[in-house]
């Protein structure tokens, strides 16, 4: 187990040490970038640029104490880059909590159906689906419902919001907020379930399918238990282990997801603001929500990690 | 076999495409349509918002597509292989360092590890082949690995090795033919799962603004306010081509990969 965290920490720390030297092979006047169209103390930016004129090493040892300095401005909006991570974290939390749980319970349904009569009718239905959404772009599948939900093609009226997280002018604390928000949180949420379910529905299947070769079945069999209860006693609890264990290790596939489907619904979280911050680019901004994804990234892989010695004794010897 | 014909069709799209398009149907001033039109005998796709056939920008994006796919295929396997050969066939720090490097590149997020580099080499459509290569190869890396360290125990290596043979000839003399096939089969599922990154990457207007790849004509799209227009025919088909090429190359790696290793894949 201390391995593994320690694992944990040498990717981390490789990270942040990628995060330096990568943005430094930049061309051009990272100062003049920053200058641009503001009101700037001149005494000021020859201090920033001293502060860049410096001994590489120098300053890598200033970054090492400290890479979540919150005084670093985003080149755009002029405000610590920090400060604005941490208020689009909750919309983001938000739309990918609700997605993930939806994804992963139907997911995980399809997938027993699926697995446990492989090659039967809902099996032969329900593959050939979850795998034409994995092979969709999951922007696209936004902008067709928006196309169609929406704005309203095809003889559909338009039913949802174009984007954005509530109407303007509404109180998001408010019952009514709420359900502005929930009116709003449809289409996208709707977007990554989709997507999601048809990684989750293929993994549980294969899962279930590796589960019915094993003995402990047979006798179950044997025993003269009915089907219904081989199956949900015995076949999918252990099906179920490596299906979770990959949906926690499949959030890097995740945050794919949250970049682009923010961007096309203009949902205000993490994945607009790296948008937001590469067309710029952006580069303090984009700088550290590489830190902040890949940190969450390589966290939710240790839990899993961890998770999976808890509930599988088999992996602990 | 449908894999097969979809792939054909498409290949010979990208491969005609230069003849069957001329140069004046992808040129925004001497575009002849409307703005934003919907399908007609003239454009059976209708037009884009400055007046060009979508049905013509889309035959040119397969050109596009299908290239950067399958050179960014070609460096993401290259590296690959090397690393995971390497990584199986040495032992000691070397080989740690090796799966280390493989495993840190399996971990980082995909798309913030794309974004960061194709900022920082600028957006062009070599820089994107070359990003989407660096952040691809990490799964072939530990596929090959571990069929390495299985070669590596067979009887045949272990005479080459007491006649002397070194490090070099063992692996590409031994190792390197007998990981082939494998590499073939996860070829062609790579493609698919690059296919895919470069539509994202251009669609976030990370690759050649000026090469109407998928990705980048979904990116127009979205700019140029197809979406809240209701333009889906604009839309649509780009999304239709990335699905198909995608199903295609996934059904042709998986068939392939049964052929290869009937033990993993059933």
């Amino acid at each position: 187990m201390g391995s593994k965290v320690l694992r944990a920490f040498i990717t981390l720390a490789f990270v942040v040490i990628f995060n330096f030297f990568l943005f430094r092979m930049l061309p051009g006047d990272p100062i003049g970038l920053y200058a641009r169209g503001r009101n700037q103390d001149p005494e000021q930016l020859v201090e920033l640029r001293r502060a860049l004129n410096k001994p590489l090493l120098e300053q890598f040892l200033t970054y090492l104490r400290n890479p979540f300095d919150s005084t670093i401005d985003s080149t755009r909006f002029s405000r610590p880059v920090w400060e604005m991570i941490g208020e689009r974290v909750w919309p983001t939390l938000l739309l990918l909590g609700t997605a993930i749980l939806l994804a992963s319970l139907i997911g995980i349904w399809i997938g027993i159906r699926a697995g446990w009569k492989p090659g039967g009718r809902f099996d032969r239905m329900s593959t050939s689906t979850t795998l034409i959404l994995y092979s969709m772009p999951e922007f696209w599948l936004g902008m067709m419902l928006l196309i169609v939900f929406s704005v309203g093609a095809f003889g559909i009226p338009g039913m949802f919001p174009v984007g954005g997280i509530a109407s303007p002018g509404v109180d998001t604390s408010s019952p009514v907020g709420w359900l502005n928000v929930l009116r709003h949180l449809v289409l996208p949420c709707t977007t990554l379930v989709l997507i999601y379910l048809a990684d989750y529905a293929l993994v549980m299947r294969a899962s279930l399918i590796d589960e019915r070769r094993q003995e402990y079945l047979t006798l179950a069999r044997a025993k003269g238990l009915r089907d219904t209860s081989v199956r949900k006693r015995h076949a999918v609890p252990n099906a179920l282990l490596p299906t979770v264990t990959l949906i926690f290790l499949s959030l890097g596939f995740v945050v794919t997801g949250a970049i682009t489907v923010e961007t096309v619904f203009s949902w205000p979280g993490l994945g607009l603001l790296t948008y937001e911050a590469l067309r710029g680019p952006d580069i303090p901004l984009l700088q550290a929500i590489f830190l902040m994804f890949s940190i969450a990234v390589i966290v939710a892989n240790l839990i899993a990690e961890l998770l999976y010695v808890v509930f599988d004794p088999r992996v602990r010897s | 076999m449908t894999g097969v014909v979809i792939l054909a069709v498409f290949i010979a799209t990208a491969i005609l495409a230069p003849i069957l398009i001329p140069d004046a149907a992808l040129d925004v001033t001497k575009a002849d349509g409307g703005r934003f039109e919907g399908p007609s005998l003239g454009y059976p796709l209708g037009t884009d918002e400055s007046g060009r056939s979508v049905l013509l920008l889309l035959a040119w994006g397969t050109r596009i597509s299908l290239t950067v796919g399958i050179a960014a295929t070609i460096i993401s396997m290259v590296l690959g292989t090397a690393f995971g050969i390497a990584a199986g066939h040495f032992r000691g720090a070397g080989s740690h360092a090796l799966v280390g490097v493989t495993d840190w590149f399996l971990v980082i997020p995909f798309l913030p590890l794309a974004i960061v580099l194709a900022t920082v080499l600028g957006p062009s459509t070599t820089n994107l082949i070359i990003v989407i290569g660096i952040t691809s190869w990490a799964g072939t890396a530990r596929l090959i690995r571990a069929q390495t360290l299985s070669i590596e125990g067979r009887p045949y290596l272990e005479r080459s090795k007491a006649l002397g043979a070194g490090n070099w000839y063992q692996m590409s003399r031994h190792v390197l033919p007998n990981v082939f096939p494998l590499v073939l089969a996860n070829t062609t599922l790579t493609v698919a799962i690059v296919i895919l990154s470069e539509t994202t990457l251009s669609f976030l207007g990370l690759g050649d603004p000026q090469a109407p790849s998928w990705g980048a004509l979904l990116d127009r799209a979205f700019s140029s306010g197809a979406v809240s227009r209701g333009a889906w025919w604009y839309v649509l088909p780009p999304g239709i081509c990335v699905v198909l090429v995608v199903l295609a190359f996934t059904l042709v790696g998986r068939a392939m990969e049964r052929i290869v290793d009937p033990r993993r894949a059933s």
